[in-house]
């Protein structure tokens, strides 16, 4: 009877989840007209993985709450990301909502004006609960979500950001210390190696286009940045270079054999076999390593900052979030929806489970939803250490992912013995005129 | 006579139009349906894809008319290059061995033993499965870590491969997928023919002392030849338009290794969206398809096998 009580109460809570009940005083402007849009019915367009399966599955909560009803299409990521650019570009989305990869889509969701403006519908306290503020988003998920006018064009909900997993049985039996600079984890990774026991130093995405995720965070640390002011890709500078050597020496001399063709899958299944003694690679592989059924790993691995480069110390970040497609007829209704998705609620269930990490301050922050989550401690410091010296990792541009592909391309020839400079220069030829075309048109 | 022709005359002249010499219009509701589903399957996407490779095209930007530019763009784009090299590769392999490994197995599975039945339907098991679930399968045995044909080679003593990890080991480890699910249908093509052969020449061949090897390469091999012909003809279309085992193995990898045509023109159109410039290789690689086939039924009728009569 209790049970069902407080989970009744958190649902109508909604967003405002601590605030607004607390606060039950508060004249009517504390809380948003939830039941204003009941009846519409919504259709929401989310990418397969943690974040969109877990908006799908609390979906009816959302439904009780405002009385709309969801209905979601949960697909595989290169596939929705297809659909979302052939439907926006039709003019007639069949979706209302849009689950958005930043890192691949803002510049060319922006330039193509397929978002709606949310601003407005943030200061209304009709639509907007009084907790969900412009500020209460870290600088990174700002960064993704606001326009150049500073537009709020989606609502930033989950962020990833690059950590360093390492095996804390493999670093005690060859007295090996946790590194802090890639220097150090160079000369770390070379004592971990060992081929005639099927041991590896390191493992990490090698695979062609795959592979700039982990790249970039190189390059950030040897302070590489993507774009010069006149928005000219800087890919081939000695930044570029020298981080490329690092990648190459660790990826070579310290990783297993094929790592040319690694995923983020590969890695994993390296890592989480005991074989490899350190991956560099996004937060959410916390899960799958810490569970005993697809794991031999479970409680030996520990979580670390990206160590630093010469030149600094970031985590390459990528995100996503929930925007509303312009040519939709019910966008309030959409809005609603977007705000139940990045709400502390959901945030907390977000982090709790391990699935990815909330852009909302207050969720972090927040010592309850800290205290319920089910990874390691140490996790969760990574977490909270990363988002503190994030940097994005990919630039903000619209051919992401011909950069990718060129680029990663040149990165995994190195990988079978060719001249960072000279691939590096090359795929910057090759790239630099696509990067204009897009620009111009 | 011309009691007949009356009526047809009557008919074009009711419908008010001047008489046709070439067809009674009384034909034509009747081709009319299989008219317009070829011109709205087939001429009308092969023209659209040909106006579309004539614009920059991109998907969410304005179009404009650029000529023949998106072709000019092809012979310099060295992506392409490799990957036509790949496809030829590629094909060439994946035509082969399931030939070779196909006949064989037909002349196998033609002799008469036990179960030949049962083992039959097992060999041609693989053609049944799903190609990218068996390419997930294979890409978990390529594993040179953890997959299991290193550690077969290990108990043969035969130190591990990269498999399709490795650039130069990419093609032919996908091929071997390939000829592993594709062998089983050259297996019953071939082996259509052989029980089509009449028992007449072999008996003869018998009497005259022909080696097994004889009769198989003065008798059977030239009348399966016309079979062989369809299979290579199947196994090579198949083969280059190939996608699925190679998209979901390495997506094109390493590197670009392995990258085909198709799977270039999946990333040119729905990863890149630049719709014209797919357009132009759509229509370079079918020219090539068309190419090769032509040149296949060219073979075929050089070598007169299918004209019983000796019409050249």
């Amino acid at each position: 009877m209790k049970d069902t009580l407080v989970s009744r109460r958190a649902v109508l809570a909604g967003t405002a989840a601590a605030g607004a009940l607390g606060l039950s005083g508060f004249p009517a402007r504390a809380e948003p007209q939830w039941k204003k849009y009941a009846g519409t019915t919504i259709e929401a367009n989310l990418i397969k993985g943690p974040r969109g399966e877990l908006l799908q599955k609390y979906a009816s909560e959302f439904t009780d709450l405002t009385g709309i009803k969801v209905e979601s299409e949960v697909i595989p990521e290169q596939q929705q990301r297809q659909k979302a650019v052939i439907e926006l570009t039709s003019g007639k989305p069949s979706f209302d909502v849009i689950h958005v990869s930043y890192h691949v889509q803002k510049r060319q969701f922006e330039k193509a004006g397929w978002l709606a403006d949310l601003s407005g519908f943030m200061k209304d306290p009709n639509l907007t609960a009084p907790d969900l503020t412009v500020d209460d988003f870290s600088a990174g998920g700002l960064k993704f979500a606001q326009n150049e006018k500073g537009e709020m064009h989606s609502l930033p909900w989950s962020v990833d950001y690059f950590i360093l997993y390492w095996n804390k049985e493999l670093f005690a039996k060859k007295g090996v210390a946790l590194p802090k600079t890639f220097d150090e984890m160079a000369v770390a990774a070379e004592k971990l190696n060992d081929p005639a026991n099927g041991i590896y130093g390191f493992t990490g995405r090698g695979l062609r286009n795959a592979n700039m995720t982990l790249w970039t965070n190189f390059f950030l640390n040897y302070g590489g940045e993507f774009l010069d002011d006149k928005g000219n890709i800087l890919t081939d500078g000695p930044e570029a270079i020298e981080a490329t050597k690092m990648y190459q020496r660790l990826l070579t001399k310290t990783a297993p054999p094929g790592v040319a063709g690694f995923n983020w899958m590969e890695s994993m299944a390296s890592l989480t076999q005991g074989r490899a003694a350190m991956w560099i690679d996004g937060v959410g592989w916390a899960p799958p390593i810490e569970d005993p059924n697809a794991s031999r790993v479970v409680g030996k691995i520990g979580y670390a900052l990206v160590p630093a480069g010469p030149k600094g110390q970031y985590s390459a970040a990528y995100g996503d979030g929930v925007g509303i497609a312009q040519a939709s007829t019910k966008k309030e209704a959409a809005y609603l929806y977007c705000q139940w998705a990045v709400s502390k609620t959901m945030g907390a269930r977000l982090l709790q489970s391990g699935g990815g990490v909330p852009f909302r301050n207050s969720v972090l922050n927040d010592d309850a939803v800290r205290k319920g989550v089910k990874m390691p401690p140490e996790w969760l410091d990574s977490v909270i250490g990363s988002a503190k010296i994030s940097k994005l990792g990919l630039p903000v541009i619209v051919p992401v992912a011909e950069f990718r592909d060129i680029v990663g391309a040149a990165v995994t020839a190195t990988l079978s013995g060719a001249d960072p400079a000279t691939e590096l220069k090359k795929a910057h030829e090759q790239f630099r005129p696509i990067l204009e075309r897009s620009e111009k048109s | 006579m011309s009691t007949i022709a009356e009526p047809a005359e009557v008919t074009a002249g009711a419908k008010g139009e001047p008489q046709r010499e070439w067809r009674p219009p009384s034909y034509w509701p009747f081709v009319l349906p299989a008219l317009i589903v070829v011109l709205a399957v087939i001429i009308f996407p092969w023209a659209y894809t040909i106006w579309m490779s004539l614009h920059e095209w991109k998907v969410g930007s304005p179009t404009t008319f650029v000529g023949l530019a998106n072709y000019i763009r092809l012979p310099s784009d060295a992506r392409f290059v490799e990957s036509v090299w790949h496809t030829l590769v590629y094909t060439a392999l994946s035509v082969a061995l399931p030939l070779l490994l196909g006949t064989l197995a037909a002349v196998v599975f033609h002799a008469k033993f036990p179960m030949r039945g049962f083992l039959r339907g097992l060999f041609i098991l693989p053609m049944m499965a799903t190609p990218v679930a068996i390419a997930l399968v294979w890409t978990m045995m390529f594993h040179p870590q953890l997959g299991i044909l290193n550690y077969l080679l290990s108990l043969i003593g035969l130190p591990p491969q990269l498999w399709v990890f490795h650039p130069a080991t990419v093609i032919p480890s996908l091929v071997m997928v390939e000829t592993w699910q594709w062998t089983p249908l050259v297996m019953l093509i071939v082996l259509g023919g052989l029980a089509a052969i009449p028992s007449e020449p072999y008996e003869s061949a018998l009497i005259d002392g022909a080696t097994r090897w004889q009769i198989f390469r003065y008798i059977s091999l030239p009348l399966i030849m016309p079979f062989l012909f369809i299979a290579s003809m199947i196994r090579m279309i198949d083969a280059v338009k190939s996608f699925d085992i190679i998209f979901a193995i390495t997506q094109g990898g390493p590197g670009s290794a392995s990258e085909t045509i198709n799977l270039y023109l999946y990333s040119v159109a729905f990863v890149y969206y630049d719709v014209g410039y797919a357009s132009a290789i759509v229509v370079v690689f079918f020219a090539l398809i068309v190419a090769l086939a032509g040149a296949l039924l060219h073979l075929r009728q050089r070598t007169h096998w299918n004209d019983a009569g000796g019409v050249a």
